[in-house]
């Protein structure tokens, strides 16, 4: 038996370590250099990088991988050192972040804005409110659900400042859902419940699932919602890699960047606006 | 439902390059993890259930419950560990496919292990005796006994390689679903799930379904094979 076990098995072994090792060599063998960027879920599912990131790759040969995360998980990517670009959209957290140590070279990049989107009938009557702080009064006043992003996220954020504009605890009230999620989820969960929610104006553009849900309040000022990009400090974190980071810095914000930014746009509505410093 | 289901087996009929990467890259994944996972978790699971230590019962629980292991958590884990602030940081491994095939690999192996230190403790209550009185030490009654199950242990490798394919916590974590880097089949249904694009996420699903079916298929027919010609 064990005469037999030997015949067997001694090919067999390099057999797998060679399979084995073939597997974890193969996708690892990647030409050319490339950068991390930690970005928001909003960017990533709107579309925006998969129209303009192959454009930057084209023009400087640096292959750019996203990872979509929350504004708040993103920053912490950057805290450990884990990307060498962010593009996020929290300008408090962002001036913090820099204030920290934690980045350099934060600059402007585009913006575009919240909508207040709900089921078409509207039982909050959002549709008739002013501001964002009214509605979001209105909201709390009634029956019908509030999906939250719940995440930490930029989002997640601006909601949160919403909810304090109207002087309104939603953790009080029952109708407030938090979902923990990203954009999709938390609008596909809105649909679901026949809820309100707050959305980045891209995400939901690119968003397939809206069932009856539309847009019930959007223009206020107080929901405009700015993007920027930073380089994670290089003198915190030895791996990040400088200079191809500048040169996406500097490329998104030059006019190249920008006009590939203003270009983006589905069924013929603009998603993003530059607003690069000049 | 219905019309998705339509759509979903429509956007199957013209499976794009990009799809295809993405099933190749599960499959370079998962297949690297199951194999790791099948070296370490059956030697090991062999040796648990001939082997007497103390504290073997205990070990034999711990086992056991790391069958439960949520991904998730084995990929935060992971996270911390490649993570640039991590003990492993300077590798650099992190959103890499080698980072997805770590996490994965100690996903499986407990799971392996588990699974063939059960089948084998089995044959060893049956030939203990004649195992010993043959003569045999620990190490040559592991290897016997894992040639005498190898046909029962294909199960468990194939529970494995079930649980590596269909795991999306640890590779979602690890990996960070980078687009044509990072991105496998459960990740890209999670983001179509995201994007509200729940027909393409269900045709995702069908492919990883059927490529997960054709791997048994492939293992049952080996089997089948082998069993005829070498009995």
């Amino acid at each position: 038996m064990a005469n037999r076990l030997s015949r067997l098995t001694k090919p067999l072994l390099p057999a797998v370590l060679s399979i084995t090792g073939a597997m974890l060599a193969t996708p690892a063998a990647q030409a050319g250099e490339s950068i991390v960027l930690a970005s928001t879920t909003s960017t990533e599912q709107s579309g925006l990088f998969g129209h303009i990131l192959p454009l930057f790759e084209q023009a400087t040969g640096i292959r750019v991988k996203v990872v979509a995360l929350g504004t708040g998980q993103a920053l912490d990517t950057g805290r450990r050192g884990d990307a060498d670009v962010l593009l996020v959209h929290d300008r408090a957290a962002e001036d913090k972040f820099v204030a920290e140590g934690w980045g350099i070279e934060r600059r402007d990049v585009m913006y575009n804005d919240f909508v207040l989107v709900g089921p078409k009938a509207d039982p909050a009557k959002v549709r008739e409110a002013k501001t964002a702080a009214d509605a979001f009064q209105g909201i709390a006043a009634g029956a019908t659900p509030f999906v939250s992003r719940g995440d930490k996220s930029g989002t997640h954020a601006a909601e949160l400042r919403f909810w304090k504009a109207a002087g309104v605890d939603p953790k009080a009230w029952s109708g407030y859902k938090e979902s923990g999620s990203g954009m999709g989820p938390t609008l596909n969960m809105a649909a679901s419940l026949g809820a309100y929610t707050l959305a980045d104006r891209g995400t939901w553009l690119s968003f397939k699932n809206r069932q009856d849900l539309e847009i019930v309040l959007s223009g206020d000022p107080a929901m405009f919602n700015p993007y920027g990009i930073m380089l994670v400090n290089p003198a915190k974190h030895q791996a990040v890699k400088k200079d191809a980071g500048m040169q996406l810095l500097d490329w998104i914000t030059g006019p190249a960047g920008q006009a590939a930014i203003a270009d983006y746009k589905i069924n013929g509505e603009q998603l993003f606006f530059p607003s690069a410093a000049k | 439902m219905g019309s998705t289901l339509l759509d979903a087996i429509s956007l199957l009929a013209h499976l794009d390059p990009q799809v295809l990467a993405i099933v190749w890259l599960s499959f370079q994944v998962s297949l690297g993890a199951t194999a790791l996972g099948s070296l370490v978790g059956l030697l090991l699971g062999t040796w648990i259930a001939v082997a007497e230590f103390p504290g073997r019962a205990a070990v034999t629980v711990l086992l056991n419950g790391m069958m439960g292991m949520p991904p998730v958590v084995l990929g935060v884990i992971v996270y911390l560990a490649l993570s640039r602030s991590g003990p492993l940081g300077t590798l650099g491994l992190l959103y890499s496919p080698t980072a997805m095939v770590i996490a994965q690999t100690l996903l499986v192996t407990p799971l392996i292990a588990a699974l063939a230190r059960q089948t084998v403790e089995d044959a060893w209550s049956d030939y203990r005796i004649e195992l010993t009185a043959l003569g045999f030490d620990r190490r040559l009654a592991v290897l016997t006994l894992l040639h005498d199950c190898r046909y029962s242990l294909v199960v468990a490798v194939l529970a494995g390689l079930g649980r590596a394919m269909s795991e999306v916590g640890a590779v979602m974590i690890v990996g960070g679903n980078i687009d044509g880097f990072t991105r496998v089949m459960t990740t890209a249904i999670a983001l179509e799930t995201a994007k509200g694009d729940l027909p393409l996420s269900i045709a995702l699903g069908l492919v990883l379904i059927s490529v997960v079916v054709a791997l048994n298929a492939l293992a049952f027919g080996l089997r089948q094979w082998a069993m005829r010609r070498y009995g």
